[in-house]
């Protein structure tokens, strides 16, 4: 067992995308106990205010990342609050239409809302920051990126089609950035969580069984130490 | 020379004039750059990603609307967001050029300032009745949030249209603490940091809070650059003493990096962590550190323009102003970009003479004469 003076995890600076509920809010929770200094960003002003306020040493976001006139803001709250960053984790996710619909019922707007949320957010957010990421790799620590994927990026799932197709992109432009970041000591990994008990899960499925799905907390835990394997392999520069 | 009217980082077209250490000058393409540096160089880069730092709003005592411009604070510590070193102006925005805005109402001590969701005081003049220690209240990250979404980048008139903050971050922005961009790093992208890395030249990085460039008042203009707090990775140290070991030159991106590093080697032997530049450099400056500069075009009679002095001699310079003017190079932080090797290394005993001249002429009234005819 680790004590925390040893872990990866201490002193790491993290960045959670929807911070205030379901994977995210388990993500920081874990990460913060372990001795993560962490930064999250949510849409509801009044849910980051409750999620900080629950979670001293956090730094709370307001932002949508979205919105393309966010991005620069939410970034540099993150690297302001951080003094620079580790770990962007990009997990929060636009379902598209509700409730779900077939890909020829889906309108083009509410493909174009996933795309946001899911592809152009992750992608811009990352750009954003990757020169801290990269500043921390200089820095002789290996800086990562996971965007949260979904089996639905892989697998055509009837009625997920808007929500698929944005994490199958996401998940492709990860294993690019990743081979062309490599160098630079940057990683981007996308992960998928498997089905969890979240607000997301709830709109796309309302009927779902809570009982059958994982608990965020538990879907957090290989995460978690994904994250502390991956920094873990400092390279003492 | 032109002023670069477009917020473009990168034009495909952009030039680099190379004054090499002989004093010959070389036109080049800018994108060519890692060409132009030789295996076992190390480009050291300013990473301060850009506060938007012009922040628009009211003198509460008279009403009347003014422009803050935050220009320095006295560390980078994370937490260190509550006081700094401003310029007021009057009413208006960056479309009046700076030497025409109006000045602000006369300000004193405890004079409480609202800017869009943040509330500061006056804490106290600085010897003049624009520059100002400000205090802004409440909580950190408050404080960071309120300057995120009401802050507007500092800009100049020479530019028509409003900049947003991903215009003024460079590709390697990380943490924000510059008040305007480090613009000599516009010409860095990952394919270039690619082709460095291909070609054997490191790459490495400081932090260095580039302050203002111009306020429009000769009295404050005369006091640039103003203190500016730099952080200097151990990473960084080790590259530099890496690549002196090995026969490779530094290359500052910037003229802040050329300040921070010479800064930093005042006292003895390159240590990281955080200092405070407060030196100028000029024709007068022997540099411990840096071997070449790439730097925007700067005008004769600018502080920057002054640091490259250091680099090489009067006359050296003067042709080059000439060449920047005669080949059309574009001026300002989204221009064009120059490349000087140092000319007063070891090799430069045959310069001698022009260098005691230049020395002889110092600060005050220098630049005049070195504007070209």
């Amino acid at each position: 067992m680790n004590t925390l003076r040893d872990d990866p995890l201490a002193g790491l600076r993290v960045a959670i995308t929807g911070g205030t509920s379901g994977l995210g809010l388990a993500l920081l929770q874990a990460l913060s106990a372990r001795g993560a200094r962490v930064a999250f960003v949510a849409r509801d002003a009044a849910r980051v205010r409750r999620v900080a306020h629950d979670l001293p040493g956090s730094h709370g976001i307001v932002g949508d990342i979205a919105r393309r006139d966010d991005i620069h803001p939410i970034a540099l709250q993150v690297t302001a609050a951080l003094g620079g960053l580790d770990v962007l984790v990009n997990n929060a996710s636009s379902l598209g239409p509700v409730p779900l619909a077939l890909l020829a019922d889906t309108e083009c707007e509410d493909l174009e809302a996933a795309l946001a949320a899911n592809l152009l957010g992750p992608f811009r957010l990352g750009k954003a920051l990757l020169g801290a990421l990269a500043a921390s790799a200089r820095g002789g620590a290996t800086s990562l990126v996971l965007n949260i994927s979904s089996d639905a990026a892989v697998t055509p799932y009837p009625g997920w089609g808007a929500y698929g197709a944005s994490k199958a992109a996401l998940h492709h432009l990860s294993r690019i950035w990743d081979a062309e970041l490599r160098e630079h000591g940057v990683r981007v990994f996308s992960v998928d969580p498997g089905d969890m008990d979240t607000p997301l899960h709830a709109l796309a499925v309302p009927d779902a069984d809570p009982a059958a799905l994982q608990r965020p907390a538990d879907a957090a835990r290989p995460i978690v130490a994904l994250i502390a394997n991956t920094v873990a392999h400092r390279e003492v520069a | 020379m032109r002023a670069a009217a477009v917020p473009i980082q990168r034009p495909r077209d952009a030039r680099l004039l190379v004054i090499d250490r002989h004093g010959e000058l070389h036109h080049a393409a800018r994108a060519q750059l890692a060409h132009w540096l030789r295996p076992g160089d190390l480009l050291v880069a300013n990473d301060a990603a850009t506060l938007p730092a012009s922040l628009h709003g009211t003198h509460l005592r008279s009403g009347a609307a003014i422009e803050v411009r935050l220009a320095g604070r006295p560390s980078l510590q994370v937490d260190a967001v509550h006081d700094f070193t401003a310029v007021v102006f009057g009413a208006g925005d960056f479309r009046t050029r700076t030497e025409d805005r109006p000045a602000p109402p006369p300000l004193s001590a405890g004079d409480r300032l609202q800017l869009g969701p943040l509330q500061a005081s006056v804490v106290r003049l600085l010897d003049h009745p624009r520059l100002v220690e400000l205090h802004v209240d409440g909580d950190a990250d408050d404080i960071r949030a309120g300057i995120a979404r009401h802050g507007r980048p500092i800009q100049y008139a020479h530019l028509p249209q409003a900049l947003a903050l991903w215009d003024v971050w460079t590709r390697v922005a990380a943490q924000p603490v510059a008040f305007e961009p480090p613009s000599a790093g516009f010409l860095i992208d990952w394919q270039m940091l690619h082709t460095l890395r291909e070609r054997a030249i490191g790459f490495a990085t400081l932090t260095h809070a580039a302050g203002l460039s111009s306020t429009g008042d000769p009295a404050l203009d005369a006091r640039l650059p103003f203190d500016e707090p730099y952080h200097l990775p151990a990473s960084t140290v080790r590259a530099i003493a890496d690549t002196r070991r090995s026969g490779g030159r530094i290359v500052a991106l910037g003229t802040t990096v050329t300040r921070a590093l010479e800064h930093a080697a005042q006292a003895g032997p390159l240590r990281a962590g955080e200092g405070l530049a407060n030196q100028r450099l000029g024709p007068h400056s022997r540099l411990q550190v840096v071997d070449a500069i790439v730097s925007g075009t700067h005008e004769p009679g600018s502080s920057h323009h002054a640091l490259l002095q250091a680099f090489v001699d009067a006359a050296v310079l003067r042709r080059a102003d000439a060449a920047l003017a005669a080949g059309g190079y574009r001026t300002h932080e989204f221009g064009d970009s120059v490349l000087v090797e140092n000319a007063r290394s070891s090799q430069r005993s045959p310069r001698q003479a022009s260098r005691t001249i230049v020395r002889s002429i110092e600060r005050p009234g220098f630049a005049g004469l070195l504007r070209p005819a």
